[in-house]
């Protein structure tokens, strides 16, 4: 290591005239006294007063460069050599499963001597991280991208599927997505639609408890989604993550239906509406739903990677401002989704941008903020008004998803009119027609 | 059990003392939770601990000895003591600061020296102890001294860190925490060896104890202080002592974990002699066969249920499984301690067969199998193969270590003052930085202000207590040690009972309850309050304490007035109590004539006996002796 990471100002000033690098081990004398210890680097958002060494006996502190005297290197850091265990013995007829890698880290391994956290990426990585992967598949990994899920664009989708359909065509019996949690339900969706036809299952899989952690769900996730990439009946993009707080069961969540709904629970992913297609626990696949496309052997099948980025999804909300529609119709939005009230509403003081929206070609849908349910236009005037105006009502298909299957409908298609119809087609079960008696059906 | 003789001096005795006391803080030191006990968990979750690869691919020793053990840990939780932080299920909150300013505040008084800036580690523990998978812990401050009456001891470190979730079970497939005391702030002092006898080492923890309950900010109460203790003797290694909650248990268990080495390096000086060599500690060997058709019960199961029996020569050992160079100290109780970690039920050896149904020609076959002849000894063990492998591997291990004498690992108390094997100690390289909580530095403004705060030594209000309460030395430090100092000031500064009627009340009444077999931790301040101010209203005499302490204890009443109720002991108003007087000195004219002023004592015993606990005896005694005097006046007057 080079650079003195994370230091500037007085902390970095001094530690270049101590021409001592991280990792080293320095000797920082004080007005009080002496601490021993090896360099470690800084937070970035930290302030720049303190150099922070490792002591002996593992812990870290801050010095104060005010107080420093002086530092003297005692010896130069050695690089850690990262010696992988024995890969594990691999059954010959195990299915052959490719793991592909786009950020997060699903697996990883800690530098104790600076605190580094790095990624287990390649297929011995992940063997040595996981053992019990060896059970159940013949791992290939590959990297697309790292990058944090909140960095995820329509760009990396289309990479993303079209690595996939590489794979499949070359022949894995299934495929895993390791994908940072904030944005993999959108990614879940756009790959629902851009790989509808995906002959085996295509499962992403990511974590609540980063993977350096030995209380993370990382392991266990990872299993269960290669468990399903390899020996589940049905074929399609699917979430498998935590069902509860326990590391016990997890749930299949199909790739449209699925929502993270809580920012650090284990279980928070979600299936909303439907209950989730399927459970793992104790090694197999349990409680399949019915109707599911079945895997197939077929390796031949259409991709279609495409979106179209001009989509918008809008929250309305009182006060909203009418003239947010003015500004994305002018800079040649082709869609607005709407995250309306209730059973799809907006305040009937936008209906005159909306109305100038649609006649200029811009396709927009309503859905709901309420997360739950299906929108009802018919029941109020307010809705009545927006279906007379063509705004179209998406059933139960959840906000999120809508946007990705718009700019994906409107990637594919030629007209507004084509793109609307593909919006009224089942797809990827993203919608559905009949509602469950329960909002989150018992097990 | 005291060993007459032992000199620790020539022993090479040295223990360090590591101290953990919970802070009396409003809230945990991650989270908002106020709730520190709880009795009730009507959550409960399941969870396993994987260890994490360190970047040597290596996973820490201790980390893999417990995921192998293959457990799950189940937690229990209540609503009150525990929040999603607790459960893993939500990053850490801001570092609690009161705790931060307690733990420096201690650092202050034991001038120690406080670190710039704190920077939160996490410690990987993977026995389920902590839900994360790591104790968050901080460096407060480095260096400093204690001083005691005998000597000084140096200070190594002073940590702030969070207690660990509090184990209630332990099956073979569950190991079972309840979350309410996790995350609960506590100040570790880690102390340099000394060297000294098992009670100098006790006194040591007591000064340090006192100096901490004198900063008024630790927690107080079973349970919220609790003792490591690194013991060595010359030639051995450190072996560590973890979780001993009472004080005074530590003399005790020094005392037993010297002698145990002191055996282990006798029994080693025994293998020297026989020059066995740690080659000559053999190849486990699957002996399954052998037992197919034991009458050995555990054995027989273990087969039964797909297990594997392993057995390992151990060249030159005969005799020395069950040599006991000191009672109950013998290398075949150390090995079957150890395999019991690994899932085991315990092991068979050679010094102890044929018994327990094995035969005498099963051993025979087994002596044949592995060669054995009478110099050497052998262990034997069954159950299913990973666990079993395991186990003998760590027999394999155990009897290598037996050559050097004492072993390096971690063991625990027994209610008894021994201690017995918990794991092999942890590797070094186990900590890195909890990210989710950013560094904080400290001012010299917070340390200024302090500095008002760090108490006064100990022993300034012990001799308080004496001058102040006119308490003799032995009672102050009574109180002062006991966990109802606090209360002791408040009841004096409110009643205006004698102070060192509370003081004997707090505690020699309450020991000699605890003595015996009264559960004492009933006693909640409130209802030890309650009994104080009817003591000061008069309505009941301290003599009727005990009697009133021990129907509470036995559970027959719900509080001091049913007990007053009960025993009927409101105490007799002053008219009353002259009339019963004035009655029995009348009855005994004939003996106060016959005997004057020693009829004293005996009329006194007839009105206590009476008055049963009703009564103040001071008040008897001067009532009396007035009545006694006035009949003896009449006598005199009449006659002449």
């Amino acid at each position: 290591m080079s650079e003195l990471v994370g230091y500037r100002g007085p902390s970095s000033d001094i530690l270049k005239k101590s021409k001592v690098m991280i990792g080293d081990l320095i000797e920082v004398a004080t007005s009080k006294t002496k601490y021993n210890g090896v360099l470690m680097p800084r937070y970035e958002y930290a302030d720049d007063l303190h150099v922070v060494i490792k002591l002996s006996n593992g812990y870290n502190i801050g010095i104060d460069v005010r107080n420093i005297q002086a530092i003297k290197r005692i010896s130069v850091g050695e690089k850690p050599h990262f010696t992988a265990p024995p890969k594990p013995l691999i059954k010959p007829n195990l299915p052959n499963i490719a793991i592909i890698s786009t950020g997060g880290t699903i697996a990883s391994r800690v530098d104790y001597r600076t605190g580094a956290v790095h990624p287990a990426l390649s297929a011995s990585d992940l063997y040595s991280a996981v053992p019990e992967l060896s059970r159940y598949a013949i791992i290939d990994a590959e990297v697309v991208s790292s990058i944090f899920s909140e960095n995820m664009t329509a760009e990396y989708w289309k990479l993303i599927a079209l690595k996939v359909a590489e794979k499949v065509r070359s022949g894995f019996r299934g495929i895993v997505v390791t994908h940072g949690t904030d944005t993999m339900g959108y990614t879940s969706a756009a790959l629902s639609f851009a790989l509808a036809e995906v002959p085996v299952p295509v499962v992403l899989v990511g974590s609540q408890r980063s993977s350096d952690r030995p209380s993370s769900d990382a392991a266990l996730n990872l299993i269960g989604a290669v468990l399903v990439a390899s020996k589940a009946p049905f074929s399609g993009v699917y979430v498998v993550m935590h069902s509860g707080m326990s590391d016990d069961v997890l749930s299949v969540h199909l790739g449209t239906k699925v929502r993270k709904n809580h920012t650090s629970r284990r279980d928070a992913f979600e299936s909303i509406n439907i209950p989730p297609v399927a459970y793992v626990k104790g090694g197999s696949i349990g409680e399949v739903m019915d109707g599911l496309p079945p895997r197939s052997d077929s390796k031949d099948f259409a991709a279609r990677p495409d979106f179209d980025t001009r989509v918008a999804l809008i929250k309305f909300h009182p006060d909203f401002d009418p003239e947010i529609i003015d500004y994305l119709t002018s800079r040649g939005y082709k869609g607005i989704v709407l995250e309306g009230t209730g059973l799809g509403h907006v305040g009937g003081y936008c209906n005159s941008q909306l109305r100038l929206a649609i006649e200029k070609g811009v396709l927009v849908a309503m859905t709901s903020q309420c997360i739950w349910g299906r929108v009802r236009m018919t029941v109020y005037d307010t809705g009545r008004d927006l279906l007379v105006m063509g705004v179209l009502p998406l059933e139960d298909m959840l906000p999120e998803t809508a946007l990705v299957k718009m700019m994906w409908a409107l990637g594919n298609t030629r007209s507004v009119e084509d793109a609307k119809e593909l919006m009224k087609k089942n797809i990827a079960g993203e919608i559905g027609y009949r509602s469950d008696l329960e909002r989150r059906p018992a097990r | 059990m005291v060993i007459e003789g032992i000199d620790y001096k020539e022993l090479g005795l040295k223990v360090g003392l590591e101290i953990h006391q919970q802070l009396a803080t409003k809230k945990k030191l991650f989270c908002p939770c106020e709730k520190f006990q709880s009795d009730t968990f009507e959550l409960s979750f399941e969870r396993r601990l994987r260890p994490t690869q360190s970047e040597l691919g290596q996973v820490d020793p201790a980390a893999m000895f417990e995921f192998k053990k293959g457990k799950m840990i189940r937690y229990g939780a209540n609503r009150d003591s525990s929040c999603l932080v607790e459960a893993d299920e939500e990053p850490p909150h801001d570092l609690n600061m009161e705790a931060v300013e307690s733990a420096l505040i201690v650092a202050l008084a034991l001038n120690s020296n406080i670190v710039d800036e704190l920077h939160t580690m996490r410690k990987i523990v993977i026995d389920g102890s902590n839900t994360t998978g790591f104790q968050r812990t901080i460096i407060v401050a480095l260096g400093g001294s204690l001083k005691t009456h005998h000597r000084e001891v140096e200070v190594q470190t002073i940590c702030l860190e969070e207690d660990a979730a509090r184990l209630t079970g332990d099956s073979k497939d569950f190991r079972e925490y309840y979350l309410d005391r996790l995350c609960v702030p506590l100040v570790e002092i880690a102390l340099a060896p000394v060297e000294g006898s098992p009670q100098e080492v006790q006194e040591i923890a007591l000064s340090l104890g006192r100096l901490l309950r004198a900063t008024k900010r630790v927690a107080r109460g079973l349970g919220t202080i609790r003792q490591d203790i690194n013991v060595s003797t010359k030639g051995g290694a450190v072996v560590e002592v973890k979780g001993i909650q009472k004080l005074d248990m530590i003399s005790k268990i020094v005392e037993f974990e010297a002698l145990r080495q002191k055996g282990l390096m006798e029994i080693k000086e025994e293998l020297e002699e026989r020059f066995v060599k740690p080659e000559d500690i053999g190849q486990p060997i699957d002996v399954t066969d052998i037992f197919e058709d034991t009458e050995c019960k555990i054995i027989r199961q273990a087969i039964k249920e797909g297990g594997i029996v392993l057995a390992v020569r151990l060249k030159g050992f005969s005799g020395l499984l069950v040599y006991e160079p000191y009672p109950e100290i013998r290398l075949g109780k150390e090995m079957a301690e150890m395999v019991r970690f690994y899932g085991l039920g315990g092991i068979y050896h050679s010094d102890e067969l044929p018994r327990y149904g094995i035969t005498i020609d099963e051993v025979e076959s087994l002596k044949r199998r592995l060669e054995i002849s009478k110099e050497d000894g052998f262990v034997l063990l069954a159950g299913p193969k990973d666990r079993a492998e395991d186990g003998i591997v760590a027999i394999v291990e155990r009897s290598k270590d037996a050559l050097q004498g004492v072993p390096y690992e971690t063991r625990g108390p027994t209610p008894d003052g021994k201690t017995r094997y918990i794991r092999p100690r942890p590797g070094p390289a186990r900590m890195y930085p909890e990210t989710d909580i950013p560094p904080i530095a400290i001012t010299k403004e917070l340390l200024s202000r302090l500095e008002k705060e760090v108490p006064k030594p100990w022993e300034e209000q012990i001799e308080y207590y004496m001058s102040k309460y006119g308490l003799s030395k032995k009672l102050a430090l009574q109180v002062y040690d006991s966990e109802y100092s606090d209360l002791f000031g408040a009841v004096v500064s409110k009643t205006k009972i004698q102070p060192s009627v509370v003081a004997a009340t707090l505690t020699e009444t309450l020991i000699s309850l605890s003595r015996a077999g009264f559960d004492i931790d009933f006693l909640d301040e409130s209802t030890l309050t309650d009994l104080f101010l009817s003591l000061d209203k008069g309505r009941i005499s301290k003599e009727a304490i005990p009697q009133i302490l021990e129907l509470f204890l036995e559970g027959k009443i719900g509080s001091i007035e049913d007990a007053i109720k009960r025993l009927g002991i409101v105490t007799i108003s002053e008219e009353e109590l002259l009339q019963l007087i004035r009655r029995i000195v009348e009855e005994s004219k004939d003996l106060i004539r016959e005997r004057g002023e020693r009829a004293f004592s005996i009329i006194m015993g007839k009105v206590m006996k009476i008055t049963r606990g009703r009564a103040d005896g001071a008040k008897v005694g001067t009532l009396l002796k007035n009545e006694i005097e006035n009949v003896m006046k009449g006598e005199h007057d009449s006659s002449e």
